[in-house]
């Protein structure tokens, strides 16, 4: 994965979807949206069946496994969202994300601008810290970082205990996606902030960061569904009251084996940030994942 | 920094030395955070990893009781250890084989015109969003003996399932687990193939048209060798992701039964922070790291160096060039 030309590819976004040309040939035949139909069921089957699970009984999943709700009952949903853990849950995740994403946005951004528009000795060998920092899966250093976190830092079972390592994980994608976006700003900008007698500093904050939006967002969607999503490390560092939801599902999973519809509506109910946050970024998801793999 | 006039040179030099140290100044003040968080979280615990990996250590206490490379040994004699990275590699293929066809094959059927492609993409990447534990939980309901509905619908249609379920039965449990892993995943190699199908230049498909090649033809021809870099590069994550699971394990099975699903990451948390070898957790995790490391290097020199190499970047070239 070489970043030099990442850039090119985090103008994805404009280019993928719907603007695009339809290719010449072929078109919709009826086999091709037959195909279709069998994929989405496929796909999207296991996620609408644990909806539907979510407004039956027990006893009615238990009677007939593969029927449909009859009749549809919101207890479930009701119990889920009445009970005090998913809104504990759901503020924990929260927490968690939106501080990993800060940690990581704003190291990676400053990070990043020196790695794209300063010369110095021994820039491209600090990026290439940062390039095989990719390679370093969290697992490997899982141990000690749950001894580090708390015994060394006494950051068991706080949020910021858990935001941190995963910032500092997120942090070489987000350097390796920033700094060519960095660096295809126009050099006129920087010699016109010049002549006005604006510093590199004031040039960094007043005229770089609100160009580098778009690529910030981007990184940032990545350290948010990252962390949103995120188990192993959580799992480790969170206990009772401090736990974010997938530790939620998995435990209330495991709590209520036998209450198969209460679980499905606990399941349901978690999916739903992530499926809003994932429709209303669509584009940046994917844009940056594309952008990170040909990069 | 700029070239200088003679005169004045003395002013200009201490200038440009105050200059230089505020440079680096400025650098030190980008750059120390993301290091200090990077050095901190990621380099100094893998360094604790490797250090750990040559002690008996029980989590408490100093480390003092070294045992050379013993718990490598103990590792490497493990039998769970070692089918834990045979399951671990079975997954690594496993996932290339089955995604790679799969993936390919709705990309193309997805690049075609027609209604609702737009819908059809954003469904495709839905299991991907969704955290490995959620989809993990439902799938293990969906796949229950007695009441889960995959076993049901078999049974309407007169195929027996497996007694013990899909997940009791140490035959079955990893390659249901792939199974589980495929439909979680292939949204992603969809995805990226289909962003590096936009890249095949238009002006191809027209003189191939022209030429009068089916759409097979063209696919095969065309298509698929052009999306190489990306399909390689798919590769490469899906290896690296593989050989690093942990989530849906943990979930669905949990390693069991009789340790069929094991990996060499549930395998360390099990030893480490669970049972408190974290000598043995430490040497697990360095064999990890260096059997990740050789894949990835391997990786990178056999089959991603084709696309570095001058014949492809020439082409490439020229691939823009046709574009503009």
């Amino acid at each position: 994965m070489s970043a030099p030309n990442a850039h090119v590819l985090m103008r994805a976004p404009s280019t993928s979807g719907r603007t695009r040309k339809g290719r010449s040939f072929g078109g919709g035949s009826p086999l091709v949206y037959g195909i279709s139909l069998v994929v989405v069921a496929l796909t999207l089957g296991p996620v609408l069946y644990g909806v539907l699970g979510g407004f039956r009984t027990n006893a009615q999943i238990a009677e007939n496994p593969s029927g449909l709700p009859g009749p549809w009952v919101l207890d479930n949903y009701v119990g889920v969202l009445t009970g005090a853990s998913f809104w504990q849950y759901a503020l924990n995740s929260t927490i968690v994300a939106v501080l990993t994403t800060v940690i990581t946005v704003v190291f990676g951004v400053m990070a990043a601008y020196p790695l794209a528009r300063y010369e110095f000795k021994g820039r491209e060998g600090l990026f290439m810290v940062f390039v095989v920092g990719l390679l370093f899966p969290a697992t490997v250093a899982i141990v000690p970082l749950f001894i580090l976190i708390t015994q060394n830092l006494q950051l068991g079972n706080t949020w910021i205990g858990v935001a941190l390592p995963q910032a500092a994980f997120a942090l070489p994608v987000t350097v390796v996606i920033l700094r060519p976006f960095l660096a295809a700003l126009p050099k006129e900008l920087e010699e016109a902030a010049q002549l006005d007698g604006t510093s590199r500093i004031g040039f960094f904050w007043r005229i770089l960061l609100p160009l580098s939006g778009p690529g910030m967002v981007t990184v940032g969607v990545l350290a948010f569904v990252g962390s949103w999503n995120a188990y192993l490390l959580p799992l480790l560092l969170l206990q009772s009251d401090m736990r974010t939801l997938p530790l939620g599902v998995a435990d209330f999973s495991s709590e209520h084996a036998s209450d198969t519809a209460g679980v499905f509506a606990f399941t349901t109910l978690a999916m739903i940030p992530a499926l809003v946050f994932f429709l209303a970024m669509q584009k940046r998801i994917v844009g940056g994942l594309t952008g990170a793999v040909k990069g | 920094m700029t070239s200088t006039a003679q005169g004045g040179r003395d002013k200009v030099s201490r200038g440009k030395v105050s200059s230089a140290w505020r440079k680096r100044l400025e650098i030190a003040f980008f750059v120390t955070p993301a290091l200090a968080l990077f050095a901190l979280f990621v380099i100094w615990p893998i360094i604790t990893a490797v250090q750990l990996s040559v002690f008996r250590w029980k989590g408490f206490g100093p480390l003092t009781d070294f045992v050379g490379l013993r718990n490598y040994l103990t590792v490497l004699n493990d039998d769970v250890f070692v089918d834990a990275v045979i399951h671990n590699l079975i997954i690594v293929g496993g996932s290339i084989v089955v995604q790679l066809p799969l993936g390919l094959a709705i990309a193309l059927l997805l690049n075609r015109k027609m209604w609702g492609q737009g819908l059809l993409r954003t469904i495709i990447f839905v299991p991907y969003v969704l955290a490995e534990v959620i989809a993990g939980v439902v799938w293990f309901q969906l796949l229950q003996p007695q009441y889960g509905v995959i076993d049901n619908l078999l049974g309407s249609v007169g195929l027996e399932a497996p007694e013990q379920g899909w997940l009791g039965d140490p035959e079955l449990a990893l390659w249901t687990v792939l199974v589980v892993l495929t439909w979680k995943y292939l949204g992603l190699a969809v995805i990226l193939f289909l962003a590096g199908l936009q890249s095949v230049p238009e002006e191809l498909y027209e003189a191939a048209q022209l030429d009068g090649a089916t759409w097979w033809q063209v696919q095969r021809t065309i298509t698929v060798p052009l999306l190489g870099p990306t399909m390689r590069t798919w590769a490469f994550l899906s290896m690296i992701g593989s050989l690093q699971l942990f989530d849906m394990v943990w979930i669905l099975t949990g390693g069991g039964p009789a340790n069929s699903t094991t990996t060499m990451a549930t395998y360390l948390i099990n030893q480490g922070t669970q049972s408190q070898n974290f000598g043995i957790a430490g040497a697990a995790s360095v064999i990890l790291f260096v059997i990740a490391l050789v894949m990835a290097v391997l990786y990178q020199q056999l089959v991603l160096s084709r696309d570095t190499r001058p014949d492809v970047v020439t082409r490439k070239k020229k691939t823009r060039e046709v574009i503009r």
